[in-house]
């Protein structure tokens, strides 16, 4: 039996969306940039992916820019964001357990010149609100908040953060990476004051390489890319048309009957949590109800390193990832589980389970069966 | 400058008296398949005591230069440019526009060095370095002759065509693979090994290894560099096969029966008797380590004693005397060392001990082997069975 739990470092794509991508790249293979039909053919497909994405965000078509995905989407809206507006101020606001793609861009910034803060989380993984009220000073042009954490799946409070942040300053830019909340919630930025919302197109059953960035029409940013002025000169580069069809159709997808969906993955996460219970000293991180991401289990398995209970749970066809995917490259503790406090037992011994809308009841119950046995045999063979 | 052909210049094996065309053959056959993948058309062959690869059309040629500089055997390697015989005039011409072209720098010493296989040229090798001589020094009058120690030595040959050159291209050295046997290596995913197997593959040595892999232990990554390592390797000693042993079960087996301080011992033990057996099937007459005395626990004179103790093969330990740092040279020079640090765990410090034995004893380690009686045997038979072998190049 093949059991995929790792929907959070990158989703199967949909059929019909492979089918779309494969007809565009081979069929309608236009440059939109084109004068003539085969060009007016692809801006086709470019402004109804445009549409789609905008009727589910509540937002204007022309406030999505396309981007090479969530990383590409996360550099330019703090980048992009940080060097227009850095006349008004040059101070930054971020919390200590963003996706790699927001903290080394902060870091990059804080090269160029901005100071940038880092909220701590409390020992649920939620970004701490006095903290952030407590940061806010004249000098502050953005703030970045993530909407899910990747490796712990906390939701974090953005509605409160947009208030704290706009009662304070309305000018004070908001930006979202949204990469794990697009797709799983109903996300209404517009509504919700966020100016810029980062998602992908890769964890939504969609294709690896396209993302997009929502941009408020009233927010100024400037382009990181150079070039032929495409999407009105914000992000230079021929459009990747295969990839915008595939997003859009895969943005469609996934939030029809999103409730549902939804609805079937707390019920196998609270299935799974209640099996985890089972096993001893082991913990669930962060929260486990209505108040966490649907989709997102870290178990904190004590005794057993992480990466070697991945290949035994991958020698029964398992496939889960160790911390957070994007790690496997820096094999280093992750900063997330030491920012809730996770306990040093945990560090190097937790493993993400993150599920699908196809995730089944039957694969929870192969994948407990698989750790009850697993797990106690690789606590008796241990380093001393 | 367009060069038509390459000279391969040998050293060792031109002295191998009645066995030097074993050895000639083995370098055409070692150039060929290094050339196999470079981009252009080859002709290696062997005359006269000479080795030539002739291209045929366009090529790469430094794709073909960098290709020939790991042919074990080859001591230097000289681009030659080839000219067409059409009379002496036209030759003396050629020769000036070549040194005018490869020298701008005039302000040195030549001599030409011209031999004749071609007996009915109406000159002889004497003439000709005195007439072409006499071109250059008219061309150029900077330059100057020094027939002891030329700066540049012009070497003319007259066969068929004309051969003209002058430069050498070092070449690796050493003894074409497979004019010596073969011999099997333990590959890890470490820095030493794959330099242990180039050592030995540089004197003529051709190359089996085996890697143990610990699943779950180790991963697939950890597998596919050792694959890397050894396809890097064969880039010199060409094809290698590759024997990949799962060793989980003998490893957790001697973990539940033996002192926890001899498990790396014990292991290494069981590790050289697998290798040993795969290199007595395919005939290999010899095991390769990258052990190096003292560099780990393991690897003490005691310990590699105790380790060598299981095998009647001879274990070959080419950096038995090299410090790390020059073994990293060399594996820099190699180049697998980008590969060999990638972080992933091999077999071997799984479960190393905090304070493994450094001093073992051969009879209290056998002793301690006893207890893996009961079942060792079929574990054996079952990593023999499992065995998963692919041929790298």
């Amino acid at each position: 039996m093949e059991v995929y739990l790792d929907n959070s470092a990158t989703t199967r794509c949909y059929d019909e969306v492979g089918e779309l991508v494969h007809r565009v790249m081979c069929q309608d293979y236009g440059n939109p940039s084109s004068m003539h039909r085969k060009g007016v053919e692809a801006e086709h497909y470019i402004k109804s992916s445009k549409e789609s994405l905008a009727k589910i965000l509540k937002v204007n078509a022309k406030e999505i820019v396309f981007t090479s995905g969530g990383t590409e989407s996360d550099n330019l809206a703090l980048i992009g964001a940080a060097r227009a507006n850095r006349r008004r101020g040059k101070h930054l606001i971020t919390t200590a357990i963003e996706h790699p793609a927001v903290l080394n861009t902060m870091q990059y910034l804080e090269e160029e010149g901005f100071q940038v803060t880092y909220l701590p989380v409390d020992s649920d993984g939620r970004v701490k609100l006095d903290a952030l009220r407590a940061a806010l000073c004249p000098e502050t042009i953005l703030v970045s908040i993530m909407y899910v954490n990747n490796e712990v799946g906390s939701v974090q409070p953005i509605q409160k953060a947009v208030e704290i942040v706009k009662n304070y300053n309305r000018n004070i830019i908001f930006h979202s990476d949204a990469v794990q909340g697009f797709g799983k919630y109903y996300i209404y930025p517009k509504r919700m004051g966020i100016d810029l919302l980062t998602f992908s197109g890769h964890k939504i059953h969609g294709p690896k390489g396209i993302g997009a960035l929502y941009i408020w029409e009233r927010v100024k940013i400037r382009p990181i890319l150079f070039g032929g002025e495409q999407q009105k000169n914000i992000r230079s580069g021929t459009e990747n048309v295969p990839g915008i069809a595939g997003l859009g159709l895969a943005s469609e997808m996934i939030y029809r009957d999103l409730d549902i969906k939804v609805a079937h993955m707390r019920e196998l996460k609270a299935y799974f949590v209640e099996g985890i219970s089972e096993l001893e000293n082991c913990k669930v991180h962060g929260l486990t109800g209505e108040d966490s991401a649907p989709h997102i289990i870290s178990v904190g398995i004590a005794g057993v390193r992480s990466e070697v209970l991945l290949h035994a749970l991958e020698e029964q066809g398992i496939y889960v990832s160790s911390g957070s995917a994007c790690s496997s490259n820096h094999p280093a503790v992750s900063s997330v589980l030491k920012g809730i406090g996770a306990s040093r037992e945990y560090l190097n011994a937790t493993l993400r389970f993150s599920m699908s809308e196809f995730t089944t009841k039957e694969e929870i119950d192969y994948t407990l069966e698989a750790l009850y046995h697993v797990v106690p045999m690789l606590r008796h063979y241990r380093r001393h | 400058m367009k060069f038509h052909s390459f000279l391969i210049k040998y050293g060792e094996i031109g002295i191998k008296g009645k066995n030097r065309y074993l050895f000639e053959d083995a370098l055409v056959r070692q150039i060929r398949f290094a050339l196999e993948n470079v981009e252009g058309t080859f002709e290696v062959y062997k005359t006269r005591g000479r080795v030539y690869v002739d291209c045929v059309g366009d090529y790469d040629f430094e794709e073909t230069t960098e290709s020939l500089q790991r042919v074990f055997g080859i001591v230097g390697i000289c681009p030659v440019v080839r000219l067409e015989d059409h009379g002496f005039e036209q030759l003396a011409k050629d020769v000036v526009a070549y040194v005018d072209e490869m020298y701008p720098n005039k302000n040195q010493t030549f001599k030409v060095e011209a031999r004749r296989s071609r007996k009915n040229y109406p000159m002889n090798s004497m003439e000709i370095n005195s007439e072409l001589g006499g071109a250059i020094l008219d061309a150029f009058p900077q330059i100057r002759v020094d027939v002891h120690h030329p700066d540049i030595m012009l070497h003319v040959e007259i066969r068929e065509d004309i051969y003209l050159y002058s430069q050498i291209i070092p070449g690796p050295g050493g003894m074409p693979v497979g004019t010596n046997g073969k011999a099997m290596l333990l590959l890890s995913g470490g820095i030493d090994s794959p330099v242990a197997g180039y050592m030995i593959a540089k004197r003529g040595v051709g190359l089996e290894a085996t890697y143990f892999h610990a699943p779950p232990y180790t991963s697939e990554r950890a597998k596919e560099k050792v694959v890397d390592l050894a396809r890097l390797v064969s880039r010199y000693s060409g094809p290698i096969k590759l024997h990949i042993v799962n060793f989980t079960d003998i490893q957790l087996y001697i973990y539940d029966q033996c002192p926890h301080e001899e498990l790396t011992i014990i292991m290494r033990r069981y590790m050289m008797k697998i290798a040993e057996y795969f290199a007595e099937k395919d005939q290999c007459l010899g095991l390769i380590t990258g052990e190096s005395i003292g560099q780990v626990a393991s690897q003490t004179m005691q310990s590699l004693a105790v380790t060598n103790a299981v095998c009647t093969l001879p274990v070959y330990r080419p950096l038995i005397g090299f410090d790390k740092r020059d073994i990293v040279k060399l594996s820099e020079e190699i180049e697998t060392y980008e590969t060999s640090i990638q972080p992933y765990e091999d077999c071997c410090t799984i479960f190393v001990a905090k304070h493994p034995v450094t001093k073992p004893d051969l009879e209290r380690i056998q002793k301690s082997e006893e207890k893996l009686k009961e079942k060792i045997d079929e574990l054996f038979e079952e990593a023999i069975a499992t065995v998963e072998t692919i041929i790298v190049k």
